[in-house]
C-alpha cells in the first residue's frame, strides 16, 4: 500500500473555503465558525473537532510587488490548514484506548468506535488539532478520508480543490515535487518561499506538508513543535525518584520513631 | 429553534455519528454586532474591536511577531473539574497506601495501619468514578483497558489505579474482618497480598498524575515535567499524612516527620518555580491562575512547615492544635496545587506566544 500525503502549497490558495467545505460534506461533520471573528476573511479560526480542513488567512501590511499587489492593498497569504498526520503521532501515542492508529496509507486516524473521550489526545497534539467534540463526547480530527484512500479515492478536499494548492499522492513523489516548486518559486524572485513539514523535529516529518510565503508563526505553524513523548523519560525519572522518597522517607521515619511505638 | 428547520436537523441526525451536534442556527447577536460595529465606526471613525477596519483604525495582521491574531495554537485541555478532584484522591490515598503498608512492616501503632488502610480503600472508590465521569463516553470505560500502552501515561495510570485498587480494597477487606471476627489464615494471606500490592501500585500510583501532565504539548506542564511527578508525589504524601494526623493519629512522631519533610519539599519546589523567570511559567506566577498557584503553594509549604517546625518545640497542649492545623493546611493545600496546576495548564495552552517561539512583548 502507497503511503500517501497531502501538499499544501499556499502560493496558489485563492482562499475559496472549497476544501473547508467538500471536508464537511463527505465527512457530515457539522457546521462552525458562523460568527465573525474579525480576523479577515477567517471566521473557523482553527482545526477542530468540526473542522478537519481550516483555510487560514495571513492578511498583512502592505508588501508592494508581491503577487501583483497594489502598493495600497494588503499582502494576503491562504494556507489550507489540515492535521499534519505526524510521523510521530502526539496524539496515537496519548491514547489509551488504541482507538488512534496509524493506517495502512501512513495517516493517524481515530476509531470513533473506540475512543472513550478521554480527552488525552487534546493536550498531546503539539499542533492544536484534535479535539474532543463536548456534545457527542468523543475526540474527533481529520480522517485522511480513510474511506475514501480505501476505496482508491482522493480525500475530498484535494479533490475539490480548484487550483490544485491541496496536492494527493506518493510521499516521496510530493516531497520531490515540493522541492522542485520551492527552486520555481525562487527563481521567479519569491525569496520567502518555504517548505515546512517539521521534519528536523521530533514529530519526525508529516504527512501533512506545506509551501508557505514567510514565516510560519504566521500561520500559526509551530517553528519547533515537539512530541510529548520526548517528556517522558525525564518525567517517569522523576516519579521513580518521588517514589523512592516517598518509600525512603516512610522506612526511615517509622523506624526511627521506634518502630512507631509511642 | 430546532422545530423550523425540521428537515436539514433530521436529514443531519441520520447521516452519521460524528454529527450528532445539535445544529446552530445563525444567531441575530452575530449580525446585530455588524450592525453596530458599522455605526461606531461612522461615528467615531474608530472601532476598539478586534479585527475591524475603518479608515485610520488599526487592523489585525498576521505576523512572526502577531502570530496569526493571536489565536492560540494549542487546544487547552478537555478535561472536567473531576480530573484535579481524581488527582487529589488518588495521590492521597497511594500515599496512604505505602504508609499503611510501611508502618505495618514496621510494627507501627494499629490504628495507624487501619487509618491509613480505610484513606487508600476510600481513595480506590472515589478514583473511578471521577475518572469515569470525565471521559466523554463514560461507557465505555472499559476500552482503557483493552491496550497497555507504555509510552501513554494515560495507560500507565489507569493500570496502576487498577492494581491500586485491588490491593487496597483487599488490605481494607482484611482490616474489616480482623476487627471484626478476629484473624485467620486466609484473612492473614488476603491482608498480606493486599498490603503488598497497595505497596507496589502506590509508590506509581501516587505520582504518575505529574508524568500525565508532564508529557503533553501544554507550555507551562512539559517545561515542568523533571519537578512534576516528585511534586505530585510529595503533595499526595501531605494529604495522607494529614488526614491521618486529623483521624487521631496526631501524636504520631513518624507522620510529623513525613509531613515536615513534604513540606519542606514544596517550598523548595515553590522557591525553585518563583526564582525562574521563564515567559512559559507565567501562568504559574501571574494572573488568576498564578494567585491560585501560590495560595497553594503557601498552604503545602511554608505555612504547614511552619507549624510543624513550632510543634516541634511547643508544650503537648499546643502540639496537638499546631498539628491539626498543619494538616488541615496540607490537605487544602494538596487539593488546590491540582486545581492550580489544571488551571495554569488551561492558561498556558491560550498563549499562543510560547509554542510559536515569540517573545511577549511586555
Ligand atoms: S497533528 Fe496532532 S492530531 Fe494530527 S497526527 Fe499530529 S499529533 Fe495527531
Ligand atoms: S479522547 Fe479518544 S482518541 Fe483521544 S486519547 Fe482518549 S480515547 Fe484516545
Amino acid at each position: 500500500m502507497a503511503i500517501t500525503a497531502f501538499l499544501t502549497d499556499s502560493t496558489l490558495c485563492i482562499g475559496c473555503k472549497a476544501c473547508e467545505v467538500a471536508c464537511k460534506e463527505w465527512n457530515h461533520v457539522a457546521e462552525d465558525g458562523l460568527e465573525w471573528s474579525g480576523f479577515s476573511y477567517d471566521n473557523t479560526g482553527s482545526v477542530g473537532s468540526q473542522t478537519w480542513r481550516h483555510v487560514k488567512f495571513v492578511e498583512q501590511s502592505p508588501e508592494p510587488g508581491f503577487g501583483g499587489n497594489a502598493p495600497e492593498m494588503n499582502s494576503w497569504s491562504f494556507s489550507s490548514d489540515v492535521c499534519k498526520h505526524c510521523e510521530n503521532a502526539g496524539c496515537l501515542e496519548a491514547c489509551p484506548t488504541g482507538a488512534i492508529v496509524r493506517t495502512e496509507f501512513g495517516g493517524v486516524f481515530v476509531q470513533p468506535d473506540i475512543c472513550n473521550g478521554c480527552g488525552y489526545c487534546v493536550v498531546s497534539c503539539p499542533f492544536g488539532v484534535v479535539e474532543r467534540n463536548e456534545d457527542d463526547g468523543r475526540a474527533f480530527k481529520c480522517t485522511f478520508c480513510y474511506d475514501r484512500q480505501k476505496v482508491g479515492l482522493k480525500p475530498a478536499c484535494a479533490k475539490a480543490c480548484p487550483t490544485e494548492s491541496i496536492k494527493f499522492g506518493e510521499i516521496e513523489e510530493l516531497r520531490h515535487h515540493a522541492k522542485e516548486r520551492v527552486a520555481q518559486l525562487e527563481s521567479r524572485g519569491m525569496k520567502d518561499v518555504q517548505f515546512y513539514n517539521a521534519g528536523d523535529t521530533s514529530v519526525g516529518g508529516t504527512h501533512a506538508m506545506f509551501i508557505l510565503r514567510g514565516d510560519p508563526r504566521q500561520y500559526n505553524l509551530p517553528p519547533k513543535p515537539e512530541v510529548p513523548t520526548v517528556y517522558l523519560r525525564k518525567a517517569w525519572r522523576s516519579s521513580a525518584v518521588g517514589a523512592l522518597m516517598l518509600l525512603g522517607g516512610a522506612v526511615v521515619a517509622f523506624l526511627a520513631d521506634g518502630n512507631g511505638r509511642r | 429553534m430546532a422545530g423550523e428547520a425540521p428537515a436539514p436537523h433530521t436529514r443531519r441526525k441520520r447521516m452519521s455519528d460524528s454529527a450528532r451536534v445539535p445544529p446552530r442556527v445563525p444567531n441575530v447577536s452575530s449580525e446585530r454586532r455588524l450592525v453596530e460595529i458599522r455605526r461606531e465606526a461612522e461615528n467615531t471613525g474608530k472601532v476598539a474591536a478586534k479585527g475591524v477596519r475603518p479608515s485610520g483604525a488599526p487592523f489585525p495582521i498576521a505576523s512572526p511577531e502577531t502570530g496569526y491574531y493571536g489565536i492560540p495554537l494549542l487546544k487547552e485541555p478537555a478535561w472536567t473539574w473531576q480530573i484535579p478532584l481524581y488527582f487529589f484522591v488518588g495521590g492521597a490515598s497511594a500515599a496512604a497506601g505505602v504508609v499503611g503498608a510501611i508502618g505495618s512492616y514496621t510494627g507501627a501503632d494499629r490504628k495507624l495501619v487501619r487509618d491509613a488502610r480505610w484513606i487508600a480503600a476510600s481513595g480506590c472508590v472515589l478514583s473511578p468514578p471521577l475518572l469515569i465521569a470525565d471521559l466523554g463516553r463514560p461507557t465505555r470505560f472499559l476500552n482503557m483497558l483493552r491496550v497497555f500502552k507504555p509510552q501513554s501515561a494515560m495507560s500507565m495510570g489507569v493500570w496502576t489505579l487498577v492494581g491500586f485498587s485491588g490491593g487496597a480494597a483487599a488490605a481494607a477487606f482484611a482490616q474489616f474482618m480482623t476487627d471484626r471476627y478476629g484473624t485467620s489464615f486466609p484473612v492473614r494471606v488476603i491482608e498480606q497480598a493486599g498490603q503488598a500490592a497497595s505497596l507496589l501500585f502506590g509508590l506509581p500510583f501516587s505520582n504518575y498524575t505529574g508524568v500525565l501532565i508532564g508529557a503533553t504539548a501544554v507550555p507551562a506542564w512539559n517545561e515542568n515535567a523533571a519537578d512534576l511527578p516528585i511534586l505530585f508525589g510529595m503533595s499526595g504524601l501531605s494529604a495522607a499524612v494529614g488526614l491521618l494526623e486529623l483521624m487521631g493519629n496526631h501524636k504520631s512522631r513518624a507522620l510529623g516527620a513525613l509531613g515536615l519533610g513534604a513540606a519542606l519539599f514544596e517550598c523548595w519546589e515553590g522557591l525553585k518555580i518563583e526564582v525562574q523567570q521563564k515567559p512559559v511559567l507565567k501562568p504559574l506566577k501571574h494572573g488568576a491562575s498564578g494567585t491560585l498557584t501560590r495560595a497553594a503553594g503557601l498552604l503545602s509549604g511554608p505555612l504547614p512547615a511552619a507549624l510543624r517546625l513550632m510543634s516541634l518545640f511547643s508544650g503537648s497542649g499546643n502540639k496537638s492544635s499546631l498539628r491539626k492545623a498543619a494538616a488541615v493546611s496540607s490537605v487544602a493545600g494538596s487539593l488546590l496545587t491540582r486545581m492550580a496546576w489544571i488551571y495554569a495548564g488551561h492558561v498556558s495552552a491560550r498563549d499562543w506566544r510560547i509554542p510559536l517561539g515569540i517573545k511577549s512583548q511586555e
